[in-house]
């Protein structure tokens, strides 16, 4: 299989990249390695360490930096911008729609039983209009590129997607460490993510909210492994960061306990699952939730942010009808394409892919994080084996996809510069209006062949360029 | 502030202290179970315990109370809430659930002791003697403290850190005094012996105040001098009176930032009265023991008010 690569092609470097060629040769070995060394000690010391579940050994573990940038140009990021924010339309109007009168499931266009049937589809949320329409204010849309023009949308996270801290620290070590590179480069800034973020969930307060409303982020605590990010976005928004116990419910609104006595919250952005929200409403063995915030929030006492619910647009099964969403909701064709996706839901797409298992990534539809996913070509006869016994025990519980020629970019290894796999997050703001920064996180696959970008898998990740026209 | 935010400011505060009290009773300990034993039938060591209230705890885990078994069990024991390496993780932990209320100073200061202590644990017991692990701690903790000092807003969170200290520091004083006068000397006939005044010193040594009360009052030690060195004299950083002041001062001061007196100022103020109505005399007629356990319980129920007036949030 042959690769695009995003600096090289046909001997010559593509123009995004044209100002980083004589960079490299500028930078020799031992320089290198004293600049990842000074990069690993900032990160470090800002704290910025990932924990991965269930993996034990060091809590404070850093994710790899990788100092090679991935650049776009101005005009392939338009494009992309288009795409994502198209995208992120359609999936508030899907699901505004299906906790509604459901037109898109009456018009045949999704089959009702992947809506409603969907543990992810909140029976607690059906017939609520949040403010402004908007079930999911932050969307995380995972794209990979296997060509100059051809970009494809691997996933959608609709609920909590992170990562948008490695966005930001990544330029500002970019910034810190090389800052002839960026008055050599038009590169647009980022910084302006949390003053975005701050308005777009304050553009979301309830109509009960009078005045300047008081937004916080909820975290599920400091043992949570994305406690840095939450942090990192209560201080950059001049925010509370609050935990479960520091909120309760009194009367039709949600307070916070303060040194001053109880202070009125309008604007919850939770970083935990809905599950854990309420145990009042949900899981009842809850020590992490508030007791009656549902209440609250069907009354429009609160806005919680993404709403409950909000999950059943970004499963893997409900993922291949987004393209059919665009068309339905907006008129529109879509921009960014879908990955072909086989449903082994269906008879027909399971034996193909029993079939071609080989050949084929497979995907647990309600898995994330690069957990519990088959990768075809980079995998021994057993496992393979092993996955044909999972699908053929539960179908619907998987998708394949083909094996995409994944783009590469130039990343330092151990040898000097290699090609690696990248993918890109971008996240698209949701609130009054859709807002997207210029870049994104870019995830690279540090181990040489690899396709999993997941830092819970080992990748690594990158500073991401948009450069002004 | 959120409530649990001032909460974890406190107890960083407190912790930091704690585990430097940990390491001052290490020294006195040390110290005293050098000279020769003039009863010969209670062990120092045992003293010490007994005035933690850690003796029972002690008992369960080691066998005979030798240097080497305290030093584990002050400053390393993770199972002991007291011990220094508890107090230290504790404190860092709360600092890391609070960080976006600390300056990277703090933080850094907070950080890298608990980075030490995880080398220090490594290290073979061989090589770390008794007074490395004590100023290792007061380093550390001085390098929290001035951090503090140096770079904090003087907010809300700075008042509430400094209630802390000042709260603990006013626990260790009087309890490092009490352990002195009630529980290490073997019998009342030794009062004024020269095991009595080598003990006093040796407690003015453990606060780093050996000098400083020289400096102040010359002449031989007297149980007399000591306690109106450690608790009323303004000068002294450590003594009650100090202490009384900085809770009255950093209560104040929260109180004109958030509108109402509570409980809390109304109890700091007495407890400041009531030693500065007192002399010598009144605290020896009393009873120094007396004295003491009276300020320990009055300093335990401030830090009831406190709580319930600032860290739980609970309606009012």
């Amino acid at each position: 299989m042959t690769y695009f690569n995003e600096m090289f092609q046909d001997g010559k470097t593509r123009p995004p990249y044209a100002r980083l060629a004589n960079w490299t040769e500028s930078m020799p070995a031992p320089l290198r390695q004293m600049k990842q060394a000074e990069a690993e000690a900032l990160f470090r010391r800002i704290g910025i360490t990932f924990a991965v579940y269930g993996e034990g050994g060091d809590p404070d573990r850093l994710i790899p930096f990788d100092m090679f940038p991935r650049v776009f140009t101005g005009q392939e990021w338009s494009k992309l911008e288009r795409g994502i924010k198209q995208r992120a339309r359609a999936l508030n109007a899907f699901l505004l729609d299906v906790y509604g009168r459901g037109e898109i499931v009456r018009a045949g266009r999704i089959p009702a039983r992947l809506v409603y049937q969907n543990e992810a589809y909140e029976q607690a949320v059906v017939g609520i209009v949040p403010p402004k329409g908007v079930y999911s204010h932050i969307v995380g849309i995972d794209i990979v590129r296997t060509g100059p023009e051809d970009f494809f949308v691997l996933e959608d996270n609709c609920r909590t997607p992170s990562g948008v801290s490695y966005m930001l620290e990544n330029r500002e070590i970019m910034m810190r460490m090389f800052p002839d590179l960026f008055r050599e480069n038009r590169i647009q800034p980022v910084d302006s993510y949390p003053a975005r973020l701050r308005r777009t969930l304050a553009s979301v307060a309830p109509a009960k909210c009078k005045g300047e409303p008081t937004v916080v982020i909820l975290t599920p605590g400091h043992f949570n492994s994305a406690y840095y990010e939450h942090s990192f976005l209560a201080d950059l928004m001049g925010i509370e960061l609050v935990e479960g116990q520091d909120l309760f419910v009194e009367g039709e609104f949600v307070w916070m306990r303060t040194t001053e006595g109880p202070r009125r919250v309008d604007v919850i952005y939770r970083r935990m699952d809905d599950a854990y929200i309420d145990p009042l409403c949900f899981r009842p063995d809850s020590m992490l939730g508030i007791p009656g915030l549902m209440d609250v929030y069907r009354s429009g006492g609160v806005s919680i942010c993404s709403a409950p619910g909000a999950g059943v647009a970004d499963d893997k099964a409900v993922y291949t009808f987004v393209p059919e969403m665009v068309r339905f909701y907006l008129g529109e064709e879509p921009i960014l394409q879908n990955v072909p996706t086989w449903q082994c839901g269906k008879a027909d797409d399971c034996q193909y892919v029993l079939e071609n298992l080989g050949d084929l990534v497979v995907k647990e539809v309600h898995g994330s994080g690069g957990y519990g996913m088959l990768v075809g070509p980079k995998s021994t006869q057993a496992q393979i084996e092993l996955f044909r016994d999972k699908i053929k025990a539960d179908p619907s519980n998987y998708i394949a996809q083909p094996t995409l020629a994944l783009s590469t970019t130039p990343t330092f290894v151990e040898e000097g510069i290699a090609p690696r796999h990248v993918d890109l997050r971008p996240y698209c703001l949701c609130g009054e209006s859709i807002d997207l920064v210029p870049g994104g996180l870019t995830r690279v696959a540090l181990t040489d062949g690899s396709l999993v970008v997941n830092s819970s898998q080992g990748g690594g990740v990158k500073d991401t360029w948009v450069l002004a026209e | 502030m959120l409530s649990r935010t001032a909460d974890n400011l406190f107890w960083i505060a407190r912790y930091m202290e704690r585990a430097e009290t940990a390491a001052r009773l290490l020294e006195v300990g040390s110290r005293i179970s050098l000279i020769p034993s003039a009863h010969g039938y209670r062990s120092e060591w045992d003293s010490l315990l007994q005035a933690l209230g850690a003796r029972d705890l002690f008992a369960h885990k080691y066998s005979e109370p030798g240097q080497r078994n305290i030093e584990s069990f002050l400053f390393f024991d993770p199972e002991n809430a007291s011990s220094v390496s508890s107090c230290v993780t504790r404190a860092r932990e709360n600092g890391r659930i609070v960080r976006t209320a600390l300056t990277s100073q703090v933080w850094d200061a907070l950080n890298t002791a608990f980075q030490e202590l995880r080398a220090l644990e490594r290290k073979p017991r061989s090589e770390l003697d008794l007074s490395l692990l004590t100023d290792w701690t007061m380093r550390n903790s001085a390098q929290v403290r001035g951090a503090i000092d140096a770079t904090l807003l003087r907010n809300d969170g700075y008042n509430f850190l400094n209630i802390g200290y000042y709260l603990e520091r006013a626990d260790a004083t009087a309890r490092l005094m009490d352990v002195k006068y009630y529980v290490l000397l073997p019998r009342v006939e030794f009062v004024g012996s020269g095991l009595d005044n080598y003990q006093w010193g040796t407690l003015l040594r453990a606060m780093s105040a050996h000098r400083a009360f020289h400096w102040a009052y010359g002449g031989d030690i007297t149980a007399a001098k000591i306690a109106h060195f450690l608790i009323l004299n303004p000068q002294c950083p450590r003594s009650l009176i100090t202490c009384a002041r900085g809770l009255v001062n950093h209560l104040d001061r929260l109180a004109a930032a958030y509108g109402p007196r509570l409980a809390a100022q109304e109890q700091a103020a007495a407890l400041l009265a009531g030693i500065e109505g007192a002399t010598v005399e009144d605290i020896f007629d009393e009873g120094l023991h007396e004295f003491l356990t009276r300020f320990i319980g009055d300093a335990a129920a401030l830090g009831l008010a406190i709580r319930d007036a600032y860290l739980t949030g609970d309606v009012r």
